[in-house]
């Protein structure tokens, strides 16, 4: 907020003539030499000062510009068109495409990946967390890497790699034909290949934020008593609480939207091992555009639900930095008052 | 001499976290994986250079690498321009700008897909404007770098953002003060500041560009050598159910999605030393 008066500097030029002495001095007080400097050369040449350390105002206009053109090229017309599609042949299009029992069957199975995947994936998250968040060990960041390593393998490879071990071509394909255990073109395929994409997701979230949090709280329980769990459930589990949320919510809509990695294991069957977005690419081949954007806007919805709750985190993490800081200063204050008989140094 | 492998902690639970989340991403992750390099193993190698090297899979790499080096040059600038306007000006809606920016990571790829389709075919709500100038945006090339564009849009955006919004604006007095013009302040005194994260963030969208399926091959058309992209080449293989083509062609992208992660982890090891031996600098002037 201290720096507004800069940012205005640009636009209002006479304003800025007639405040600049009584700035300059109030800034000259608080801020470094340089500042002061370039103040002084703000008197001398108010064309030149506005350029100081802001631009010319039709330079930002027009950045603002392409970036809003670029924003909305790229972001809001798909999703306006998503919807716009979804009830472009009417609402009761629009309801009986997601009545279509293909449609719920596609909905139910994805909700099934997704409730397996997501909570394996979050107890993974937590786990991981505690273990590079809270000690140092040889070989952590190698550690950190390979839990990266789904994010950059391709959709299409994260899918073969199952293919390959449980398809019938595959390492263990023979003996799962004998013991008639069907995992490629089923439904475990379907779970094991969103549970591998959707893997660094939660873990990503919350390694960071567990690391900067650092473990004086979690030895303070200790001491007063807590057991392991206790401190955990007491202490850490309430500290991660919103990041926990927002990685859950981001690993759930790439687990309930993810379309490379499980159209390779799936094998298309309907209502048997479709899921939604497999079930959108059916409909959209077939031409039915109407009700392929409907179901996708289902997809749409959670997106910007998604989005919602990441906002929200994010300034509810916000506001408790600013808590933290308040509190340290209120702390701080009665400490950096000099003792009396003190002389400052 | 001996070596600590883990340094001493009151806190419990070391041996039962570290242990689930090995064994765990062994089980998901790891074996998988190698398996894959297993399977490979069992062509030979001329007949698995063979495949690598036939002409169709060539043209997919090309179009692959190529549409998403385009791809991420275009997310380059405009996200350079998109950071840079969100963290420094005011303007009516920015923050539904901002919190719109990671809408391609939330985004499901085949809704992004068909959306942008629906958008650039000939009929659609740019492709009409575009079909009279001859411009053929869907099922072409040009398809395939929109769809790459929009879901690498976030990367550079969001690595350079907090670069920015940490910069101190007490440089750029600086530089203005020892004479420095507007420009030159953004050339010599910000964009350096910037570049590591703004090329960590377009190796990120390159990568992920690289492996996209699901919202490509919706607008691309996949014609063989024209438009198929290689994830597709995977997948024309495994319905063909050549098995030992698809292992090829997937060793080969594992091989580049590795050397990508490596790039992109030595980038940030050596943006985040840029920035602490900045403000390591910092505090020794404040201190001296």
């Amino acid at each position: 907020m201290e720096r507004a008066p800069y940012a205005e500097l640009g636009g209002k030029r006479t304003r800025v003539k007639r405040g600049l002495s009584a700035q300059a001095g109030r800034l000259c007080h608080k801020k470094s030499m340089a500042t002061a400097l370039a103040l002084k050369n703000l008197w001398a040449a108010p064309d030149k000062a506005a350029q100081a350390t802001t631009e010319r105002s039709w330079v930002r206009w027009s950045l603002i510009t392409v970036a809003v053109l670029f924003l909305g090229t790229f972001l809001f017309l798909p999703l306006a068109v998503v919807f716009v599609s979804a009830f472009a042949k009417g609402v009761s299009v629009y309801f009986a495409a997601l009545r279509e029992p293909d449609t719920l069957a596609a909905i139910r199975l994805t909700l099934l990946a997704a409730g397996v995947a997501v909570p394996m994936n979050m107890v993974f998250g937590i786990a991981a967390a505690w273990a590079i968040g809270r000690f140092e060990f040889f070989g952590k960041s190698f550690l950190i890497t390979l839990i990266d390593l789904p994010f950059s393998v391709s959709p299409v490879v994260s899918g073969l790699i199952y293919v390959l071990i449980f398809g019938l071509q595959g390492l263990l394909g023979p003996w799962l034909a004998a013991h008639d255990l069907k995992i490629i073109f089923a439904v475990p395929g379907i779970v094991l290949a969103t549970t591998f994409v959707t893997f660094p997701f939660v873990a990503r979230e919350l390694i960071p934020l567990v690391q900067a949090q650092g473990n004086e709280e979690e030895e303070a329980a200790l001491t007063l008593g807590a057991s392991g769990w206790q401190t955990f459930f007491r202490v850490t589990l309430p500290n991660i609480k919103w990041g926990l949320l927002y990685g859950v919510i981001l690993c759930n809509a790439r687990a309930m939207g993810e379309f490379g990695a499980v159209s390779v294991v799936s094998g298309h069957i309907r209502g048997l091992t479709n899921t939604v977005p497999l079930q959108i690419e059916i409909l959209y081949n077939e031409y039915q555009f109407a009700p392929a954007f409907a179901v996708a806007s289902l997809l749409a919805l959670l997106a910007l639900v998604t989005l919602v709750v990441k906002s929200a985190v994010e300034w509810k993490a916000h506001k408790h930095v600013e808590q933290m800081e308040a509190a340290v200063v209120s702390i701080a204050a009665p400490v950096m008052t000099p003792l009396p008989g003190v002389k400052a140094a | 001499m001996a070596i600590r492998l883990k340094q001493k902690s009151v806190l419990p639970g070391f041996g039962l976290s570290l242990g689930f989340t090995v064994l765990y991403l062994s089980l998901i992750v790891l074996i998988p994986l190698s398996a894959t390099f297993l399977k490979a193993s069992s062509l030979t190698w001329p007949r698995f250079w063979h495949i690598v090297t036939a002409p169709r899979a060539i043209a997919s790499y090309e179009l692959s690498f190529g549409a998403s080096a385009i791809a991420a040059a275009l997310n380059l600038f405009f996200g350079l321009i998109v950071a840079w306007v969100l963290v420094r000006y005011k303007f009516p809606g920015k923050r539904l700008f901002d919190s719109m920016v990671d809408l391609p990571f939330a985004l499901p790829t085949a809704v992004a897909g068909i959306a942008l389709t629906a958008i650039y075919s000939s009929n659609g709500w740019i492709g009409q404007y575009l079909q009279p100038l001859g411009i053929k945006a869907a099922y072409s090339r040009l398809g395939v770098i929109i769809a790459l564009t929009f879901t690498g849009l976030p990367f550079v955006v969001r690595t350079v953002q907090p670069v920015l919004e940490d910069l101190d604006k007490e440089m750029e007095e600086a530089a203005a003060s020892l004479g420095a013009g507007r420009w030159q302040t953004i050339t010599r005194v910000i964009l350096p500041a910037i570049m590591p994260a703004a090329l960590t963030g377009v190796t990120m969208a390159f990568a992920r560009a690289v492996g996209e399926y699901g919202s490509v091959v919706f607008i691309s058309g996949n014609m063989p050598m024209k438009t198929e992209i290689t994830p597709l080449l995977i997948i024309t293989k495994l319905e063909q159910y050549d098995y030992a083509g698809a292992t090829a062609i997937a060793v080969v992208m594992l091989v580049v999605s590795f050397t990508m992660l490596l790039t992109i982890n030595l980038m940030q090891a050596w943006s985040g030393r840029r920035m602490r031996s900045s403000e390591g600098s910092e505090l020794a002037l404040s201190e001296a």
